[in-house]
């Protein structure tokens, strides 16, 4: 045992040593939501950030509602997330400092290439209420993040509850989600990026988009240094202020279309909500 | 199918062409993992042989929370660290969430038991007679546990390797206290997982060979050792 104490004491450094910058406290905690990792901006923005600032982030890809709980305990320096109404109740709530408007896509309608309910083309109440009257299958995200919180939005304000044995709840995120909509010839709803990113290896199509109430909207909000003090404040403000910065607004609006063919988020910094909707 | 082959296509190209992200997050890995076992073995060997040898009131409850230890779900593990961890727990000032060391401290947590409970066993299992030949040659208790666990280390070295196995494939509490974070806290379950959410099998399936790879050799020293240790 004592002859294995010199490497044990370098594999315990090793896993422990973090490069530092010339900042108090290089070390930014962020909640965020799964598409933003899914998506892969993610790993970019984040590589970046370290590159033009002093700051690490360290990020926890939880969803939405999981984020702003987090925030709400004071567990995380700053959020960045996609649910409006939720977020200004947590800003009521006296948790936020800062929140600030950063991107924006949109949400679609997916289905089977065949179309059952016979919803394409419609506006996304009226698909909304065809599939639920027909009966047609649809999988729901059912984790409380920004995208299932949305979901949820849209069969309220389409005056509809959706129920079983129709309306399915995977737990589970995104990518899986549209996973199981195609096994089950299902209908769901996506953000555009995940779909563009997954579409070839589903059997699913677009069949309602660029409808308004689709919009997705995420704010950048720092947590309130008032209430709790722990708070890393000028990292959390840097990292707000770096995803407003016209470089990194550059960077959000060509993520993706090398790739895609087309952009999967669009930059909206200095835009109010009313400006994007 | 075409997907199948396509992904393992891309998985050898990846290997071969030592793909950072491949590397990262193998090393990462090994690294987290490395750590979490180096410190059960030091830690859970003494422990493990002194619960071996000795007779005490209380004996049998605890080596049965240490059986339970051998099983415990690494999600409940995951839990119970990010709780501890978070700012608003009690370890909150360590500052750990989303860490390589919060990932070792869950990892130390799952692998230990397995290492206490399987040396116990070992040492148990020792010829009873060797001990009494020892105690006869005056042998100090240091001296005793010493030549026991020599005498043991054939299926030592099994415990440790299973606490490594068992570390090495786990995602669930891995993901919840070391966050997922590229270059850092993204090893092989955690970076398959988020690369199947993603759509890249390639990438998936390359790290996944990896995993298996890995496995397989810590199920060959075990067999070899269990092997060995039998006689002709």
């Amino acid at each position: 045992m004592r002859r294995w104490s010199p490497l044990l004491a370098v594999l315990i450094a090793a896993a422990c040593v973090r490069p530092g910058g010339s900042v108090d406290r290089p070390e930014v905690l962020l909640a965020t939501t799964t598409s933003f990792q899914d998506s892969g901006l993610l790993d970019v923005l984040a590589a970046d950030f370290q590159k033009h600032t002093p700051y690490r982030l360290r990020a926890t890809a939880v969803g939405t509602g999981a984020a702003l709980a987090i925030g709400a305990r004071g567990d995380a320096d700053v959020l960045f997330v996609h649910a409006p109404t939720q977020e200004l109740a947590y800003m009521q709530d006296g948790n936020g400092d800062r929140r600030v408007l950063v991107m924006h896509n949109d949400f679609v309608l997916v289905g089977p290439p065949s179309d059952p309910a016979h919803v394409r083309g419609k506006n996304v109440f009226d698909a909304l209420r065809v599939i639920a009257s027909a009966g047609a299958p649809f999988i729901s995200r059912g984790d409380n993040s920004g995208t299932d919180i949305f979901e949820k939005n849209l069969w309220k304000q389409a005056a509809v509850s959706p129920t079983a044995p129709w309306y399915v709840e995977a737990a589970t995120g995104m990518g899986q989600t549209l996973t199981v909509a195609s096994e089950k010839r299902a209908y769901t709803l996506s953000d555009r990026g995940t779909f563009l990113a997954r579409k070839r290896q589903v059997d699913l199509q677009i069949e309602v988009e660029r409808d308004p109430p689709l919009i997705n909207i995420y704010h950048v909000i720092t947590v309130s240094p008032k209430k709790f003090p722990k708070v890393n404040v000028a990292g959390a403000n840097a990292f707000a202020d770096y995803l407003v910065s016209p470089e990194t607004q550059g960077l959000i609006a060509s993520f993706g279309v090398d790739k895609y063919g087309e952009p999967l988020f669009f930059p909206d910094a200095g835009k109010t909500d009313a400006d994007v909707r | 199918m075409d997907l199948i082959l396509q992904g393992l296509g891309e998985a050898i190209s990846r290997i071969l062409s030592f793909d950072p992200d491949v590397r990262e997050a193998t090393g990462a890995a090994l690294l987290v993992s490395g750590t979490a076992t180096l410190l059960s073995i030091v830690s859970g060997i003494p422990a493990g042989a002194w619960l071996g040898l000795n007779r005490f009131r209380g004996r049998d409850l605890v080596l049965s929370l240490v059986n339970t230890g051998m099983g415990l779900p690494p999600v409940v593990v995951g839990l119970f660290v990010a709780v501890l961890v978070w700012r608003s727990g009690p370890f909150g000032g360590l500052d750990w969430y989303c860490t390589r060391q919060a990932m070792v401290a869950a990892q130390y947590l799952l692998a230990a038991p397995t290492v206490v409970g399987l040396t116990a066993v070992a040492i148990q299992s020792v010829d009873p007679m060797l001990r009494l030949q020892l105690a006869a040659l005056g042998a100090t208790r240091r001296q005793t546990l010493g030549i026991l666990v020599r005498e043991a280390r054939l299926p030592i070295l099994t415990a440790a390797m299973a606490g490594f196995g068992a570390v090495i494939s786990e995602i669930g509490a891995s993901l919840m206290v070391g966050c997922n974070i590229k270059g850092d806290t993204r090893i092989l379950t955690t970076a398959i997982a988020l690369d199947t959410s993603k759509g890249e099998f390639g990438s998936a399936f390359a790290l996944a060979f990896i995993l298996l790879i890995l496995v397989f050799a810590v199920n060959a020293v075990t067999t070899w050792a269990q092997q060995r240790r039998r006689p002709l």
